[in-house]
């Protein structure tokens, strides 16, 4: 039997290209980070309100990556900050091919942060590289305390995790989720990870997640 | 879902291996780390049925789970990491550091023995 020795990434195609992308977008001086959680999380609602929060102060552009419709990329160009859609019609996760081509079609030249807002889905998206300087993970509280432990895969992979809807545990008695019980569980898997208790909603907690963002632009 | 996608650069890339090599493939090994998130039936069916007319019909796939380690950063052992109860098989503490996980990799290609004259 003739065995050959091979050791080739199965991946490698994809790497290539979140290489490329990852070129690009440093030859523009932009950072770039991959949005992934849940469906229904608030990924868009989150950056809709950041997007204008840092009007004036941080240009942002957005890459939506979704199943069917361009619902996320209207609700991003409502703020005039330039959206992209990607319709994967059924696939569950972008794949870095798909962001090069999307990132082709944005302003870098005009932009300092370029968002992707991958595929609502805790799973998949963690075993494709985008090309991103991070991922950042939202767990919104009515999803539930144990998710850092059930897919640990994201929150370890993560730089940032975005605690998100904490108005309604301001509520007494509508949802149990202990805060404590999640950021205990992600930094054991990541010790370095920035925890932001957040409500895109009411805004509360978002000057932190703005501060650590600013932070990210000193880097470029 | 994403093995989907997994399958389908599995069978591209040993695709071109067998072309490369010119023989007809009937067994990989291949190896991926725990933060894959690879889930083997649904791999190997995705495989299976991506496979159809390519040099990789008919192949057998088997898959090595190759385990998570961590850093302990009380007494710095190496240790394999249980997911669902982290801590340091040494010491007991949950100071450490995850390793890199194992990247997908194609490990090893069989051939079928070609009987020369």
């Amino acid at each position: 039997m003739a065995k050959v020795n091979v050791g080739k990434k199965i991946l490698s195609a994809n790497e290539a290209h979140a290489l490329k992308n990852s070129e690009l977008l440093t030859q523009h001086r932009n950072r770039c980070f991959n949005m992934i959680s849940s469906p229904g999380s608030g990924k868009t609602t989150l950056l809709v309100r950041t997007i204008c929060d840092l009007a004036g102060a941080v240009k942002i552009g957005v890459i939506e990556g979704d199943i069917q419709t361009d619902i996320d990329a209207r609700r991003i160009r409502a703020t005039n900050a330039p959206a992209i859609q990607i319709i994967t019609e059924g696939a569950c996760h972008l794949s870095a091919a798909q962001v090069h081509q999307a990132l082709q079609k944005l302003p870098l030249d005009n932009l300092e942060i370029v968002f992707i807002e991958n595929v609502g889905n805790l799973v998949c998206p963690s075993s494709f590289e985008l090309g991103e300087d991070g991922k950042i993970v939202v767990l919104s509280v009515a999803e539930g305390d144990d998710k850092p432990a059930k897919y640990p895969a994201i929150f370890a992979k993560s730089k940032v995790l975005l605690v998100n809807k904490i108005d309604l545990l301001a509520v007494g008695g509508l949802i149990d989720f202990d805060l404590e019980r999640v950021k205990a569980d992600a930094r054991r898997l990541n010790k370095g990870i920035a925890i932001f208790p957040i409500s895109a909603r009411t805004g509360e907690g978002m000057a932190a997640w703005y501060d650590w963002l600013k932070g990210q632009l000193a880097k470029a | 879902m994403h093995e989907a996608a997994m399958a389908q650069n599995l069978v591209e890339v040993i695709s071109q291996e067998a072309r490369a090599h010119g023989g007809r493939p009937i067994r990989a090994k291949m190896s991926c780390g725990m933060l894959n998130a690879v889930n083997d039936d649904v791999l190997s069916f995705a495989f299976e049925a991506l496979a159809r007319g390519t040099p990789c019909e008919g192949m057998q796939l088997q898959i090595e789970h190759k385990l998570l380690q961590a850093k302990c950063r009380v007494c710095r052992r190496i240790f394999a990491v249980d997911l669902a109860g982290v801590k340091c098989l040494g010491c007991g503490a949950d100071d450490f550091e995850l390793l890199p996980d194992a990247p997908m990799l194609l490990e090893q290609i069989e051939f079928e023995e070609v009987h020369k004259e």
